[in-house]
């Protein structure tokens, strides 16, 4: 049976405290860094781990470490990715409210192995709880010296500020939310220069998410073959999945990467409420396409998803059961995208209104021949040709449903009504 | 502490007095209950940044107002998690309880009702945010109950001075 590691404090009292954590084993891995292991040595030792960037894209961690460049005239920063806006995720709140040391012991590993001394926390604005007790963390380390000037006794400086995000989804993507940081509206940034080398500031910038923060610790106390000998080989280690939707124990568990998604949600959550069927899930937050439940034998890591078709993303994983139209799961889903866009190029702001307007159409009874194949052409449009991920998230996400329910959209225009009303 | 010296204080934290600006705006925002022309001048002045950049920022993320707000803002969130277990029948009863449609706020100034994009509280949906607090798990007799104890919060709401009552969670 899995032993929680990353949730092993959350359901504890006062897990968010200086001195739970501690008593826990808290820091160990702070301790073990500083005084075992150079900065190059933490990068390699998360190179072995073969830790995957836990905000979506899954980029190799360790990899994105070493591309920061080893001597700079700038000051390099650590930015930690927790604006969390992708629907059906709720992971990164329920770590920071109740256990944010877990974050702050992360960070300074992290900081250390790439040589930052100032690091900020974008984080949205609505988590007041998880700002609070994030903020109180921060204080209680640097009280207890593991933030702040010679930590630990070493030359190794560093400290952590809060920054509110205030809602915009799109601050998520890491060139957006260092726009943001730097006092601008939020958009994403041509790339390259990748944020290695020119993020905040100009500055060499490593951006992750709080997830990926949060198993480093766990990395240098316990070791990478520890973390490897968790879930499959290309993407190994534990991982938090957000359950929600119409199942009977909506949560966050915690378990190996790769555990199939018919067990994760009929077995760990306790499957559709009593009657019903599972129609279909969306494995990773609103950007990831839909799987019907035929599709249920999936291993929930990167790469058994994308082979599916879809992706692990955020590890959102919202169910749907036999009583729903997908046809409104779909348009509620464009909806939130054309809210969200940031409006810096065409085919996203443009786009996804003219989906919405289609969807909406066929969703009221309204459909008109033609609609069908208006949403395919507007998708074709769409995907690959927007300036961030944002559109194609929106784009494959439609592409899923319509290609998965068709009949269902279909039925809307033919028979002038939803289905289900 | 004033707001000037709050907002001086965050700034510190930034090597560039523009990064200060949503910190400040938060700030701002909390001790106004929105942000007007004249309170989004006086942050760049305190900033002493362009005050285009305030604006900008004011109008770009959903979380700063503009205009008032309710001493109560109901922030309702239909995303899909929400939406799947049946936040709109919530938002048909609000909209009924209160006498108000979607974005509005009621006569007395209590409330406000908004819907919002995802709160990031799915494993306790349908969920609403008032304040600094969020309320999940919510059905039509929770409704009830949250807003039967947010106006005894404010016994005499239709002659109280409102801007003394704080916010549950302040």
């Amino acid at each position: 049976m899995y032993e929680p590691v990353l949730l092993k404090n959350v359901n504890v009292q006062d897990g968010h405290l200086l001195s739970t954590y501690e008593a826990g084993g808290g820091y160990r891995g702070l301790h073990k860094a500083l005084k075992e292991h150079t900065p190059d040595e933490i990068i390699d030792l998360v190179k072995r781990s073969n830790l995957r960037g836990r905000g979506g894209a899954g980029f190799p961690t360790g990899m994105k470490w070493s591309f920061v460049p080893k001597r700079a005239d700038k000051p390099k920063y650590l930015c930690c990715n927790a604006d969390e806006g992708e629907p059906g995720t709720f992971k990164d709140r329920i770590v920071m409210e109740r256990d944010p040391h877990q974050l702050v012991e992360g960070m300074a590993i992290s900081a250390y192995a790439i040589g930052a001394e100032v690091a900020y926390v974008y984080i949205r604005g609505e988590y007041v709880l998880a700002i609070r007790r994030l903020e109180q963390a921060i204080a209680e380390a640097k009280a207890k010296g593991y933030l702040g000037t010679g930590i630990l006794g070493s030359d190794f400086n560093f400290v952590v500020h809060v920054h509110c995000g205030a809602g915009a989804y799109i601050c998520g993507e890491e060139t957006a939310m260092l726009d943001s940081l730097e006092g601008k509206r939020a958009q994403p940034r041509l790339k390259p220069p990748f944020p290695a080398v020119a993020g905040l500031y100009a500055s060499p910038t490593v951006i992750n998410n709080v997830e990926t923060l949060v198993c480093v610790p766990h990395i240098v106390a316990r070791g990478p073959d520890w973390f490897r000998g968790i879930g499959p080989e290309k993407s190994p280690g534990p991982k938090l999945y957000c359950v929600s939707g119409q199942v009977r124990m909506p949560g966050l568990y915690e378990l190996p990467m790769g555990i199939p998604l018919r067990e994760l949600v009929e077995d760990h959550a306790g499957g559709p409420p009593a009657g019903r069927k599972i129609k279909a899930v969306i494995p990773g937050g609103v950007s990831a396409p839909v799987i019907p439940e035929p599709g249920l034998d999936v291993g929930m890591d990167f790469d058994s998803l994308a082979a599916a078709g879809t992706m692990l993303g955020s590890a959102g994983v919202i169910v749907v059961d036999d009583t729903t139209c997908m046809v409104k799961v779909a348009t509620r889903i464009i909806e939130f995208f054309h809210h969200e866009s940031c409006g810096k190029c065409t085919p996203c702001r443009e786009g996804l209104n003219w989906v919405v307007k289609v969807l909406r159409r066929i969703e009221a009874g309204e459909g008109a021949p033609g609609d069908m194949e208006q949403l395919d052409m507007l998708c074709k449009g769409i995907f690959g040709n927007t300036f961030c991920a944002l559109g194609d998230g929106a784009a494959m996400g439609l592409r899923a449903s319509l290609a998965h329910f068709r009949e269902e959209f279909v039925a809307h225009i033919e028979e002038r009504k939803c289905p289900f009303h | 502490m004033a707001m000037r010296e709050k907002i001086e204080q965050a700034a510190a934290r930034y090597p560039d007095q523009r990064s200060a600006i949503m910190p400040a705006l938060l700030i701002a925002q909390r001790e106004h209950g929105h942000l007007p022309g004249p309170v989004l001048e006086e942050v760049a002045d305190i900033l002493g940044v362009e005050r285009i950049w305030v604006y900008e920022l004011a109008t770009f993320y959903t979380l700063f107002h503009t205009e008032p707000v309710g001493k109560f803002h109901l922030q309702l969130c239909d995303n899909v998690s929400c939406m799947l277990r049946r936040s709109e029948d919530l938002l048909t009863h609000l909209e009924n309880v209160l006498g108000i449609k979607k974005g509005g706020t009621t006569g007395d100034g209590l409330f406000t009702l908004s819907t919002v994009e995802c709160l990031g509280a799915c494993e306790m949906a349908p969920v609403m945010q008032v304040g600094d607090d969020y309320h999940g798990n919510l059905d039509i007799e929770r409704i009830d109950a949250l807003l039967a104890r947010l106006r005894a919060m404010v016994p005499h709401a239709a002659g109280a001075d409102l801007a003394a009552v704080e916010p549950p969670g302040e």
